[in-house]
């Protein structure tokens, strides 16, 4: 057997064994889905909750729109006058009382209209109720208007504009979600790998310098043997670790949606990456037709998805866990690696911000930077893939993230291979750039 | 005897600072060859250079004969300063892996390790972690991962340290042992009592510049200075030294003994003055003690480095 497999074959069996991974795999996805059950649970929960509101109307205008709901009832309670209806709201234990006052005007009414409860209000039932009086107001300044509310409703248009690209593919909003989807779930998912297991690189050349075995390691092989070894060794013990997570999820979820019958657009809800027309949008979806979606998702380029998935995160991985190792064989404890870990992150978080603004616009000029500057491509680039990107970005993209890994590594391994070898002093930037030239 | 290493004008520059200025030495096969220098000489920078783990900036450096390759760690076994084990690696599992990379198929580690775990008794060590261990049980396992791929060439940087005194004994007996059955042993350490009682070749390395090398032997009569112990039995100790002092230079020597007695260490000019001191002596007293004083490895050591100092 080559050394390399040697090394990473120890590797790989180091970190699977290590009881951390271990409870890690098996814990995630029972956390993952115990914290999306509770949300379903107190999603339900919020929902069933009745309350009662009442109201004291002076202007007499508003009575019939207050029309009892599956968790909220309305009570009238205009003869008691607004101090004792105050009263008799608070010691019967409802919500709130909801006062409209008698004025002169329409226009002076809508100013002057109160609620009073125990605690600050919900923000969505003032939202609820401010909507049905603002309707009723504005159907009653049409009227002084002397317009006709019949016409007006006759009116009403609701627009739905079929898109299709100029080659004549049919794209739908539905297809737009699922890209979003797709691309921030493929982004994320690097993200949290290159952390991940970057820092368990760190981790383990860390740990061979704390037990003194590295000079006996690279007196029967090559330093750069070694790195390369504990980078794919935690790879594969990441990638099996991903699997087993999705697997498991899956499962749970499975299992999940069958004991709680439920249906599960409400998990959408607990997602707060998606604003409230996402999630109707979702809705709509699911509740619309599966076999539409299906359609979707067979009209994204899933090959170049995939294909490009495996490249940039290959090209990712293989780049930052190089910067980290190169850090770990630097410093001489865990503490010490902060000064260098800031650098690292932050293109990283910038990738990930970045990616918000991608999900909105795609091809604009910020997304197009970002997904070919090699420090960000791996996680902008593949959110940008799903809604198409012209070939020549992406092949300059690509090919950038190729010299960068190559010089990224070459100088890691430099750092590394002289920093194994030093004890003691904390090293500094300055002596980083000496190191390279040894 | 032909030379199992030869090293030749090793230059290793780190930044500004020169780390090795064109050293050579030359190791004969089957002897213990010591290497000896003060803290930060470029002794480990040297051996890392053997150990192909540090490339020099220029020199050569051949291993029976031909200049070193990458293969040739194989035949080679180092045990660095600087050591340890994985703490959760099992001790049999951790030793097949170190023996699989020096180049060993599995079979033949496992049966190699099970040579040395049976010599030393450590066979119930096999399943336990290191963390398990004592320092000297792991300093234990750590020789056996150094010699188990039975190397031509052993490198020992500070061998002993982590032993008790018992197990420092077991541990010289093996090196012996191994020097016996053919192997060549570099030594390098502090502790000057092991090297006179070990080797018999011996390098000097001083910042950065090899000042001394070659047989023990001859070395130690290059810094011999003729001089002698001598213990006299008389009654006027004072006017004797007197006289002694007008020939020979002279000091006072400190050496146990029963009698009181005139001690002195006296320098000769040469052997030819040897009868005459003696004839003296006789004629004064009762000689009962008369030793060459022969410079130890330490007393070397500090001579040797201070005059380069000097220089």
């Amino acid at each position: 057997m080559s050394k390399l497999k040697l090394i990473i074959k120890r590797e790989f069996l180091a970190k699977v064994r290590n009881k951390s991974f271990i409870i890690m795999t098996i814990l995630s996805p029972l956390l993952m889905v115990g914290l999306t059950a509770l949300i379903v649970f107190l999603n339900i929960k919020n929902s069933e909750e009745q309350r009662t509101i009442t109201y004291v109307d002076e202007s007499q205008l508003f009575s019939d729109i207050f029309i009892d709901t599956e968790t909220t009832t309305y009570e009238d309670l205009t003869e008691l006058g607004v101090e004792a209806a105050k009263v008799a709201t608070q010691s019967s234990g409802y919500y709130g009382l909801l006062f409209i006052p008698e004025k002169d005007t329409i226009t002076t009414v809508e100013k002057t209209i109160e609620f009073y409860s125990e605690d600050a209000a919900g923000i969505s039932i003032i939202t609820g109720l401010e909507t049905k009086i603002a309707k009723r107001i504005r159907n009653i300044k049409l009227k002084n208007l002397e317009i006709d509310l019949q016409k007006i409703e006759q009116s009403d248009t609701n627009v739905t504009i079929l898109t299709s690209k100029f080659s004549g593919e049919k794209s739908s909003k539905i297809g737009s979600i699922l890209k979003m989807i797709a691309g921030g779930g493929f982004g994320y998912l690097i993200f949290m790998f290159i952390i991940i297991y970057g820092t368990s690189v760190m981790r383990s050349v860390i740990e061979e310098k704390t037990n003194r075995i590295i000079e006996v390691i690279i007196s029967s092989v090559k330093p750069f043997q070694l790195m390369l070894g504990k980078i794919i060794g935690n790879a594969f013990a990441g990638i099996l670790q991903f699997i087993i997570w999705i697997i498991s999820a899956s499962l749970l979820m499975v299992m999940l949606a069958m004991v709680f019958g439920a249906d599960m657009s409400a998990l959408s809800t607990s997602s707060p990456a998606m604003s409230p027309e996402m999630i109707e949008q979702m809705k709509q979806s699911t509740e619309g037709n599966l076999t539409l979606v299906l359609q979707e998702i067979k009209n994204l380029p899933l090959a170049a998805m995939f294909f490009s998935f495996i490249f940039y995160f290959l090209g990712g991985y293989l780049t930052y866990s190089s910067i980290y190792a190169a850090i770990g064989a630097a410093v001489d404890s865990e503490t010490d690696t902060q000064q260098f870990m800031m650098p690292v992150m932050l293109p990283l978080m910038i990738a990930i911000y970045v990616g918000f603004s991608v999900i909105e616009n795609p091809h604009g000029s910020i997304a197009v930077g970002f997904s070919i500057f090699p420090l960000t491509s791996p996680i902008v680039m593949l959110m940008r893939i799903p809604f198409g990107v012209p070939p020549l970005q992406i092949a300059i993209s690509m090919l950038l993230l190729i010299l960068t890994f190559f010089a990224i590594v070459f100088f890691a391994a430099k750092i590394y291979r002289i920093g194994i070898l030093m004890y003691g002093k904390k090293p500094t930037y300055k002596d980083l750039y000496k190191w390279l030239r040894y | 005897m032909s030379n199992i290493l030869i090293v030749e004008n090793i230059i290793k520059n780190f930044g500004d600072f020169r780390a090795l200025n064109n050293v050579s030495i030359e190791v004969p096969e089957g002897s213990i060859f010591g290497l000896l220098g003060p803290n930060g000489a470029g002794k480990t920078t040297l051996i890392r250079i053997i150990n192909q783990i540090t490339l020099p900036d220029q020199g050569k450096v051949y291993l029976s004969g031909n200049e070193l390759k990458p293969n040739d760690i194989q035949s080679i076994g180092y045990l660095p300063e600087e050591r340890g084990l994985y703490k959760n690696m099992k001790v049999g599992e951790q030793a097949i892996y170190l023996a699989m990379l020096k180049g060993m198929t599995q079979a033949d580690a496992k049966s190699s390790l099970k040579y040395w775990f049976d010599k030393f008794d450590i066979g119930s060590w096999w399943n336990k972690k290191i963390q398990e261990l004592s320092k000297g049980q792991a300093q234990k396992v750590q020789f056996v991962v150094t010699v188990m791929h039975k190397p031509k060439l052993l490198i020992f940087d500070e061998v002993f340290s982590g032993f008790d005194p018992i197990n420092a004994n077991i541990i010289r007996d093996e090196i012996l042992q191994l020097r016996d059955e053919g192997a060549t042993v570099i030594f390098s350490t502090h502790r000057m009592e092991s090297v006179e009682e070990l080797c018999d070749h011996i390098a000097l390395i001083n910042k950065a510049d090899k000042i001394l090398e070659g047989d023990l032997n001859e070395i130690k009569k290059e810094f011999k200075t003729n001089t002698f112990e001598v213990g006299l039995i008389t009654d006027n100790k004072e006017s004797i030294q007197k006289e002694l002092a007008e020939k020979f230079e002279i000091s006072i020597a400190n050496f146990k003994s029963l009698e009181d007695k005139l001690k002195l260490n006296i320098q000769v000019k040469g052997n030819d003055s040897i009868p005459d001191l003696v004839q003296f002596l006789n004629s004064k007293g009762i000689l009962n003690h008369f030793v060459e004083v022969i410079p130890s490895v330490h007393d070397i050591f500090v001579k040797a480095v201070k005059q380069s100092d000097n220089e």
